[in-house]
């Protein structure tokens, strides 16, 4: 359910986003002074429990970490598909690479609506020699899908809950999770 | 002086006995001359070799950097300047810039080209927005930029004489490639395996842009340019619909294939000869089949694009081992017999030797001992597994299927070497082929595909082969007649630079740390090395002004190595005890774009 959902939000943004000229795309940079306990984010205790899918008090989603290094199946999930979709730009664990920023350092400064508004829309920070372009995944199924997934996983980075290799231990998906997963591909 | 008037002259008998014959000849010729360097390749054979000996083994030590240009931009930097008589050309990565610098006024730019492109291609390009070089031909510099056109400059004033679209950013396709100037053709090739681009290889009349013929990697035999008679694969011919048999339903027509590696020219044969990568996606079980002619050499007719012989290296890939890596075409004795060779340094950890005739598959070793997905290549005529790679099941990401990671294969989805090209010494008689020392952890999953956008389906992780030096990389000499190792320098990072050879006995090629160096080609010791501004994953040259050598490099760090290294590999298995946290490259060197040219004092 929660993923229909999602995608009819994510919708909703990809055609803001086209709306949008492009200078309004361009976010500032975030600034790296920033230093919050918990970040931008807040504090990521879960508060509400969906068939496996956690949610702090502000309703972001949030990862769930066991004292032994379990891992919730979304922190997990989205280990793997930060590693498809965004490593070949953002580097490996979100640690960035030589010309796309460190997603850890990123999400100190971006809440989850600027983190949504930023992948569907995309990005464009171009000139002085080093052109950065984030594309618009905003009709990427793989990505948007995802997207919780996504944001999870580089929360529990950012955070410094979760360190650089991949979780060990995890949560199972849940036949909710399955369900809403399916719809939300189309399949 | 001698120089300026042989390409003066050469253009001249283009102009006007038409330029078919002649620009081939021209460009062949200027090839054979060591004081300049024409093709990114070095020559048609691709052997990245130089008769040069200015410099050599015992003044090499002395060497110092005569002059440095910066190029403005801050991104990976691929491919080399060329040099053409009194004047070099240099490239940039994304926005494409091309400098006409003179050399007899100590580098003044002549002439600038900086093309109009949407930055929206950047990020449709994988890994960095690289750009492997120009070519020279006919008095016409070409450029292949990152949105597919394909533009041909007056050498002389920068002028655009023509330019093609080869293809569509919007649905991925977008290029990092050199290009081939052949005959009165030039060749191209183009880029999107992570997008589901059905790839090919184009040739262009070199005088109007005009498309001459375009052959696929995978589709209907007359999209590939396959004759099912003529047109063998390990001496049989392939028959009807050799590719189509080996896709389930319309998957190749998102099949990848693509064709962004070096391309190599026989002369003598008018041969082609060029490789294909990967077939798309990267979760094997979700397109079952061979995937034909993905992960394939081809020799194709020039003047036709009519195939000869095809082979594929790694059928129905696991593990996005791209066959784009150079051929490189060179005569050796192999048993008793001299041949006519293509040597290839697979991204599958294989190197191969081929009869470039008849595309015999010779030899097919390991060039580097961590390989462990295939136990060997089965070369013996009457196996039913004949010509193909023998896959151990552990390492097989279709066996252990989707949502599985498989752990520990060697070589990682980068290679033991990706396009950073080999060098041949016609001196020794040995190949210096700079390496990736890592492995990886590779796990596929469902995707859906969705044009213009990422269509991947796997997670990666890599790391520095296990018990091993540590490093990353290996800068190794080969001997591809018997497909053995012959010494080998252990490097600290993944060698990502191509090397170059000189008959002063030495060896030139750069690391991801910015160093240039020189080793002694014989024995591997290391002569000479300066660290330069930043990470080098050009491409090393040398030519010759006023009758001084000169070598140059391109610095500036980036590319597929700048994506994995720039923050340190880690070993996923660390949480078992293994040493985890491996240096970061971001310790040793920054951003840069700049060319450095060495020579000796005066």
């Amino acid at each position: 359910m929660f993923s229909s959902a999602l995608m009819k939000r994510a919708g909703a943004l990809a055609i803001a986003a086209a709306l949008l000229p492009l200078s309004a795309a361009v976010a500032p940079s975030p600034s790296f002074a920033e230093t919050q306990t918990f970040s931008k984010q807040g504090d990521p205790t879960p508060v509400k429990d969906e068939d496996g899918k956690y949610f702090d008090k502000n309703g972001a989603p949030t990862y769930k970490i066991q004292p032994d290094g379990t891992v919730d199946w979304f922190t997990y999930s989205g280990y793997r598909r930060y590693h498809a979709e965004c490593h070949v730009c953002h580097g490996p664990d979100g640690m960035g690479s030589t010309y796309a920023p460190a997603l850890i350092d990123s999400l100190k400064t971006l809440d989850f609506d600027h983190f949504q508004e930023v992948v569907v829309g995309g990005r464009q920070n171009v000139g002085g020699g080093n052109e950065k372009v984030m594309p618009s995944f905003g009709l990427n199924k793989n990505v948007m899908c995802y997207l919780d997934d996504i944001y999870v996983y580089l929360r529990a980075r950012s955070d410094g809950a979760l360190g650089r290799a991949r979780p060990a231990k995890r949560e199972n998906k849940s036949p909710a999770t399955a369900e809403a997963e399916k719809a939300c591909l189309g399949e | 002086m001698r120089r300026v008037v042989m390409v003066t002259a050469v253009a001249a008998c283009s102009a006007f006995f038409g330029a078919r014959a002649m620009a081939n000849e021209g460009v062949l010729k200027l090839t054979q001359d060591p004081n300049q360097w024409v093709l990114q390749t070095g020559d048609y054979a691709n052997t990245r070799h130089s008769k040069l000996k200015q410099i050599n083994a015992d003044n090499v030590g002395k060497l110092q950097a005569a002059w440095t240009f910066s190029t403005g931009v801050l991104r990976g930097h691929e491919g080399s300047p060329l040099v053409v008589g009194d004047t070099m050309y240099v490239h940039t990565p994304f926005p494409n810039i091309v400098y006409a610098l003179d050399l007899n006024n100590e580098g003044r730019i002549i002439w600038k080209y900086e093309p109009k492109q949407d930055p929206n291609v950047i990020p449709v390009m994988c890994c960095d927005t690289v750009n492997r070089g120009l070519a020279y031909a006919d008095g016409k510099i070409f450029l292949h930029q990152a949105d597919t056109k394909v533009v041909a400059l007056d050498a002389k004033t920068g002028k655009v004489l023509w330019s093609a679209v080869n293809g569509d950013p919007k649905k991925g396709e977008t290029n990092t490639a050199t290009v081939m100037p052949v005959g009165d053709k030039l060749l191209v090739g183009i880029s999107g395996g992570e997008f589901g681009v059905r790839c090919h290889m184009t040739a262009y009349d070199m005088n109007s842009g005009k498309q001459v013929w375009r052959a696929y990697s995978m589709g209907p035999d007359n999209e590939i340019l396959f004759d099912p008679e003529k047109t063998t694969s390990l001496g049989k011919p392939v028959g009807k619909d050799s590719s189509l048999k080996t896709w389930q339903g319309d998957q190749w027509k998102i099949g990848g294939g693509c064709t962004w590696g070096w391309y190599s020219y026989d002369p003598d044969t008018k041969t082609v000869y060029y490789g294909s990568g990967n077939p798309s996606t990267w979760n094997p079980a979700q397109r079952p089949g061979d995937n034909k002619w993905s992960m394939t050499i081809f020799a194709r007719d020039a003047d036709s694009g009519m195939a000869k012989w095809v082979y594929q290296m790694t059928p129905h890939d696991q593990w996005d081992y791209d066959g784009i890596n150079e051929m490189i075409l060179v005569d050796q004795e192999i048993d008793g017999k001299k041949r006519p060779l293509l040597v290839h340094f697979d991204r599958n950890g294989f190197a191969y030797t081929l009869d470039r005739k008849t595309g015999e598959v010779l030899l097919a070793e390991k060039y580097d001992p961590a390989v462990n997905w295939a136990t060997k290549v089965d070369l013996d005529k009457n196996s039913p597994t004949y010509g193909r790679p023998l896959v151990v099941e552990k390492y097989s990401t279709q066996a252990n299927g989707e949502d599985v990671n498989t752990t520990g294969v060697c070589p990682a989805a980068l290679g033991t070497k990706d396009q950073q090209p080999a060098s041949f010494s016609p001196q020794t008689g040995l190949f210096y082929v700079p390496t990736n020392h890592v492995c990886m952890d590779y796990e596929p999953f469902h995707v859906s595909y969705t044009p213009g956008q990422p269509y991947v389906g796997a997670t990666l992780s890599m790391f520095p082969a296990p018990n091993s030096h540590g490093g990353m990389g290996n800068f190794i000499a080969w001997d591809a007649r018997k497909g053995k190792i012959v010494w080998s320098n252990p490097e600290q990072f993944s060698v990502w630079s191509g090397a170059l050879s000189t008959d002063g006995g030495i060896v030139f090629y750069g690391t991801l740390e910015g160093y240039l160096k020189a080793v002694d080609a014989k024995t591997g010791k290391e002569l000479y090395r300066f660290k330069t501004p930043s990470g080098i994953i050009g491409n090393v040259m040398t030519y010759t002004h006023k009758g001084k050598q000169y070598v140059a490099v391109l610095s500036g760090v980036g590319g597929w190595a700048g994506i994995g290294l720039a923050a340190g590999l880690t070993d996923p298995n660390a949480g078992l005890g293994a040493v985890g946290g491996y240096s970061a490259l971001s310790n040793y060197t920054a951003l840069g774009g700049q060319l450095t040219v060495f020579a000796l004092p005066d």
